[in-house]
C-alpha cells in the first residue's frame, strides 16, 4: 500500500510552487517520512524556514511553522527553542538562505550546538529569484549573474558545518531518497547542532544554463557522483576529484547548548 | 508601608520593569549605552525561570527575541543606533506577523558608529519610519529612571494586548544615569498579557481580529498548529498575492492601533492652561525643558510644557487643542529638527512661529538654552 | 540645603564612580533627597581621566548633569587639570597630595591631603582609597550625616570589607579634620 503523505500535509494548499523536475518534493516526503517514522507529534513539531524555493516547504506541513526572513530561519529557530526546549525544532532552508545571506547564524547555530536539526536544501544555484549564482555554484558554471561563467569557489556546507563545530553532519541526494529519510531520523535524534545537507536539482534554473536540463539527468549526476562515506575514505585524491562523499560525515556527542545554559544558570 | 526606594540607573530600572511584566527571554547582542540592560538580564533572568542569549548579531537577536514571543514567552531585547538599523529587517517581520514583543533603543549621538558614548534624540523617525514597508509604530519616550522601570511595562502591555512590537526609545542620558525609584509592588501597575485562543485548535485563525481589531495568539507548541510568514497572508495565516486583500489587512492593522489612540497615547501636559507659549520636548530634553518652564513662570511668561511619553502615534489629538491657542511652540531636541517636522504637520497654519532649538554636540540641551530661548521672543 | 554640584574625578579604576553613586545614593534613599549620579564614558575601562558627577538637592532635579561644580575632589593630576576649568569661583577643591604635584590655580577653597597614601598605609588597602575620599569630601562639605554615608557605604560593598570600609570612612573624616585645623591647604606630611 502506498504512503499515506496526507496525514503530515495541509489540506488545500498542494499544488506546491516548486517547479516541475525540482527535487525539492523528494526531499519534503522524506522528511515527512522520518518525522511519521520517529512517531512525533505534530504538536510538539516546529519548522522554521528563511526566504527561497526551499523555504516554502513549511507552509504545506501541518505542524507549527515559521516562515520568517531571508536567511534568519536559525535565529528565530533558537528564539522558539531556547523559550521552549521540549519542542523538536527543524530549521531549513536553501544554499543560498542558510549560507550566504544566513551564513553568519549557520556557523553559530552550529558553534552554539543548540539541539535543532537543520536541513540545507543545496541545488547550486537561487532558484526563486530566476538563477542567480550563489555560494555553491560549481566553478565556471553559468548563471544569469555569472553569463561568463561563475569566477567564484565554492562552499562545502557539510565541511563548513563540521568546521563550526556541529555534533551531527550528513549529506544526501535526492536520488538517495530512502537513505536521506534515514539520516533526517539521525539527525533529529541527535542531541545537539545536526545538519543533514541534500544536494537536488533546479532544472528552471540551474540546469537549463548548464546542460543538464532534464530533471532525470540531473539525479543521474547525482548517482555518478556521490560516493557512500566508507567508500569514499578509501578513495585516493584522484579517484576523488568532482565527487562528493554522502552519509553520516562527522558525529560526536558534546554539550548541548540549552542544557548546559541551564545547568550553569542553575535552572536544571 | 513606605514603597522601597532604590538608586537605579535608567537600563538598570528597564530591566525592573521588564521582570516586574513578566519578560521570561531575552536575546541580544552587546552595544553601548545600551549592554547593562543585557548585563542585568543575564544575570536576573535565570532567577525568575527565564533565559537569556547573547545572538552572533543584531539580526539574529530580533530573530530569537520574536521566536521566543511566538513560543509564548514576553521577550525582550536592547540596542543602540547601528543596533536598531539591523534589527529593523525582522522587526518588519514582527510588525506584518503581529508578534508581540519590546525593543529598547538607547539613542546615542551621530549615524553609523556616530558619537557612541554620547547621547542623541535622531532615531526617533528611525523608530516610525525605518523599515519598509506600511505599518503601524508605537514608541514610548521616558524622561527619568522612575519612567524607565514604568514605560517598560507600559511597552509590554502595548505590545501584548495590541500584538505589536513596541520601542522603547530613550537615550544614554536616561540610560546611565542614577536616580532614586520607587519600587512598585505586585499589583500596583497593570500588567496585561496577550490574548490566547480558546476555541477549537481546527477552528483558529491566527488573523482573524476580534472587535478590537486584534486576533488571539497561540503560543507554538500549545496544540494550535499554524502558520506565520512575513508574506501577506489571509486570516488563516497563509500567504496570499491578492492586492486587495493584502491592502485591506493592512489598513486594520494601522487601525488596531489609531483606534486605540487614547489608550496608547500618553502625555505630560505642565502650565498649559494659559499658556502662549508651548515648549514640545521628550526623553531627557523634557528635563530641561520643565525647569526652563519653571523658571521663565517666575518671570511671569506664560510658557507651558507638552510632553510626550509616547512619540508614536503621534500625539496629534493632544496638541491639537492648543491649535489657535498659543502663539509659539518650541522643539528643543538632540538631533536637527525631527519632531518638529510632526509639530509643524499637526500646527502649521494655527500658530504663528514654530521654532527648534537643535544640538547634537554629544552634550544634553541645557536648561539655559531652553529658557533663553523662551525669552528670546518676548 | 540648595543644589549642590559634585565632580568626583581621577584616573579610570580608582573607583571614583563608584564613590559618586554611594554618595547620590545615600542622599536619596536614606535621607530622602533628591539625587542625581551620571558620568562620562570614553572607550577605556582603564586608566585615562574618568569622571562621576553627582547632584544633591532638597529640591527636584531636572537637569541631570553638573553645570559647573560646586566642588571637585581630583586624584590625579590630569583629573585636576581637565575638571578643575569650570570649578565654580569660591568652589571647593580636594586633591590627593601624593598623586597631583601642582594643584590648579583658581579662587578656590583648596585642600590636599594624603588620601591615596591614608588609604595604602593607614586603613591597609590602596582600594578604599575612594571611600576615604568620601569620608574626606563629606566631612569639608557636610552633604550627609556620617551614618548616612557608612549605610550607604556598607550597601555597596563586598561582604567581609565591612570593617575595612567603616575605617576607611573614618581615615577620612581625621584626614579632613586635620586639613580644616590647618586652614586647607594641609599636606598631612
Amino acid at each position: 500500500m502506498a504512503y499515506d503523505y496526507a496525514k503530515y500535509l495541509r489540506a488545500g494548499k498542494i499544488p506546491h510552487i516548486w517547479c516541475p523536475g525540482c527535487g525539492y518534493g523528494i526531499i519534503m516526503k522524506s522528511i515527512i517520512r522520518a518525522v511519521d517514522g520517529l512517531g512525533m507529534n505534530k504538536d510538539d513539531l516546529v519548522f522554521t524556514s528563511g526566504i527561497g524555493c526551499a523555504s516554502r516547504l513549511p507552509g504545506y506541513i501541518d505542524a507549527n511553522t515559521l516562515h520568517t526572513t531571508h536567511g534568519r530561519s536559525l535565529g528565530f529557530a533558537t528564539g522558539v527553542k531556547m523559550a521552549k526546549p521540549e519542542l523538536n525544532v527543524i530549521a531549513l532552508g536553501g544554499d543560498g538562505d542558510m549560507t550566504a545571506i544566513g551564513g553568519n547564524h549557520f556557523i553559530h547555530a552550529c558553534r552554539r550546538n543548540i539541539d535543532i536539526t537543520c536541513l540545507v536544501f543545496n541545488n547550486y544555484i537561487y532558484g526563486m529569484t530566476g538563477g542567480q549564482y550563489s555560494p555553491t555554484t560549481p566553478k565556471a558554471a553559468r548563471a544569469t549573474t555569472s553569463p561568463y561563467g561563475n569566477s567564484d569557489n565554492q562552499f562545502d556546507i557539510a565541511q563548513l558545518a563540521i568546521g563550526a563545530g556541529a555534533s551531527f553532519v550528513a549529506r544526501s541526494t535526492t536520488y538517495h531518497a530512502v537513505p536521506m529519510e534515514k539520516l533526517i531520523k539521525q539527525a533529529i535524534e541527535h542531541k545537539g547542532f545536526s545538519v543533514v545537507e541534500i544536494i537536488a536539482g533546479c532544472p528552471t534554473g540551474y540546469g537549463r544554463k548548464n546542460k543538464l536540463a532534464s530533471p532525470a539527468g540531473m539525479i543521474e549526476w547525482q548517482k555518478a557522483n556521490s560516493v557512500n562515506k566508507v567508500q569514499w575514505d578509501k578513495m585516493t585524491a584522484e579517484e576523488q576529484a568532482g565527487k562528493f562523499p554522502i552519509g553520516v560525515l562527522h558525529q560526536e556527542e558534546k554539550p548541548e547548548f540549552i542544557e548546559a545554559y541551564d545547568a550553569n544558570v542553575g535552572l536544571s | 508601608m513606605a514603597k522601597e526606594v532604590k538608586f537605579l540607573q535608567g537600563n538598570e530600572a528597564v530591566c525592573e520593569g521588564a521582570l516586574y511584566a513578566g519578560c521570561t527571554f531575552y536575546a541580544g547582542y552587546p552595544i553601548t549605552p545600551s549592554t547593562e540592560v543585557a548585563e542585568i538580564l543575564a544575570a536576573r533572568l535565570p532567577k525568575v525561570g527565564g533565559r537569556f542569549v547573547q545572538m552572533e548579531d543584531e539580526i539574529a537577536a530580533m530573530a530569537a527575541t520574536l521566536g521566543g514571543s511566538i513560543a509564548g514567552r514576553k521577550s525582550l531585547t536592547a540596542t543602540s543606533g547601528p543596533g536598531m538599523s539591523l534589527k529593523m529587517e525582522n522587526l518588519g517581520y514582527g510588525y506584518l506577523t503581529e508578534v508581540p514583543c519590546v525593543i529598547v533603543n538607547v539613542m546615542r549621538g551621530g549615524p553609523s558608529t556616530g558619537l557612541p558614548t554620547g547621547p542623541g534624540q535622531s532615531d526617533i523617525m528611525q523608530a516610525k519610519w525605518g523599515t519598509h514597508g506600511d505599518h503601524p509604530a508605537v514608541a514610548l519616550t521616558p524622561s527619568t529612571v522612575q519612567e524607565q522601570l514604568e514605560e517598560t511595562v507600559r511597552a509590554f502591555n502595548i505590545s501584548e494586548k495590541y500584538r505589536i512590537p513596541v520601542i522603547l526609545l530613550t537615550d544614554e542620558i536616561i540610560g546611565h544615569m542614577r536616580e532614586a525609584v520607587n519600587m512598585p509592588e505586585p499589583g500596583d501597575l497593570e500588567v496585561v498579557d496577550r490574548k490566547r485562543p480558546t476555541c477549537d485548535p481546527k477552528d483558529y485563525l491566527p488573523y482573524k481580529p476580534e472587535a478590537d481589531g486584534v486576533a488571539p495568539m497561540a503560543d507554538f507548541g500549545s496544540g494550535y498548529r499554524y502558520h506565520i510568514t512575513g508574506l501577506n497572508h489571509l486570516e488563516d495565516g497563509f500567504p496570499s498575492n491578492d492586492g486587495k486583500l493584502a491592502q485591506a489587512d493592512e489598513i486594520r492593522q494601522e487601525k488596531k492601533i489609531t483606534d486605540h489612540y487614547d489608550e496608547i497615547v500618553v502625555v505630560d501636559e505642565m502650565d498649559t492652561d494659559d499658556a502662549e507659549i508651548l515648549v514640545f520636548a521628550f526623553g531627557s530634553t523634557a528635563r530641561s525643558a520643565k525647569e526652563a518652564i519653571k523658571m521663565a513662570r517666575a518671570e511671569g511668561i506664560k510658557v507651558g510644557l507638552f510632553r510626550p511619553l509616547t512619540i508614536w502615534p503621534f500625539p496629534d489629538k493632544h496638541l491639537q487643542k492648543y491649535k489657535n491657542k498659543v502663539k509659539r511652540i518650541i522643539v528643543p531636541e538632540m538631533n536637527l529638527g525631527m519632531a518638529i517636522l510632526e509639530v509643524k504637520r499637526v500646527m502649521e497654519g494655527t500658530v504663528p512661529s514654530i521654532e527648534g532649538i537643535n544640538q547634537i554636540d554629544s552634550e544634553p540641551i541645557t536648561t539655559i538654552t531652553i529658557l533663553n530661548k523662551i525669552k528670546e521672543g518676548k | 540645603m540648595a543644589k549642590t554640584q559634585i565632580r568626583l574625578s581621577g584616573s579610570g579604576g580608582q573607583g571614583m564612580i563608584t564613590a559618586g553613586i554611594i554618595l547620590a545614593a545615600g542622599a536619596a534613599v536614606f535621607e530622602g533627597k533628591k539625587a542625581i549620579q551620571s558620568q562620562s564614558y570614553g572607550p577605556e575601562a582603564r586608566g585615562g581621566a574618568s569622571k562621576a558627577e553627582v547632584v544633591i538637592s532638597d529640591e527636584e532635579i531636572f537637569y541631570p548633569k553638573v553645570m559647573a561644580p560646586d566642588v571637585l575632589v581630583a586624584l590625579t593630576q590630569e583629573a585636576a587639570e581637565k575638571y578643575s576649568k569650570d570649578l565654580v569661583d569660591g568652589g571647593i577643591l580636594i586633591l590627593d597630595d601624593l598623586m597631583v604635584k601642582e594643584a590648579p590655580k583658581g579662587n578656590w577653597k583648596i585642600y590636599t591631603m594624603p588620601i591615596i597614601i591614608t588609604a595604602a598605609e593607614k586603613v591597609g588597602k590602596a582600594m578604599v582609597a575612594n571611600v576615604v575620599t568620601l569620608g574626606a569630601l563629606n566631612e569639608i562639605c557636610g552633604l550627609v550625616s556620617t551614618e548616612t554615608l557608612e549605610k550607604a557605604v556598607l550597601s555597596r560593598v563586598p561582604k567581609g570589607t565591612e570593617e575595612l570600609n567603616k575605617n576607611a570612612i573614618l581615615a577620612g573624616i581625621e584626614l579632613a579634620k586635620a586639613c580644616k585645623a590647618e586652614g586647607g591647604c594641609c599636606c598631612g606630611k
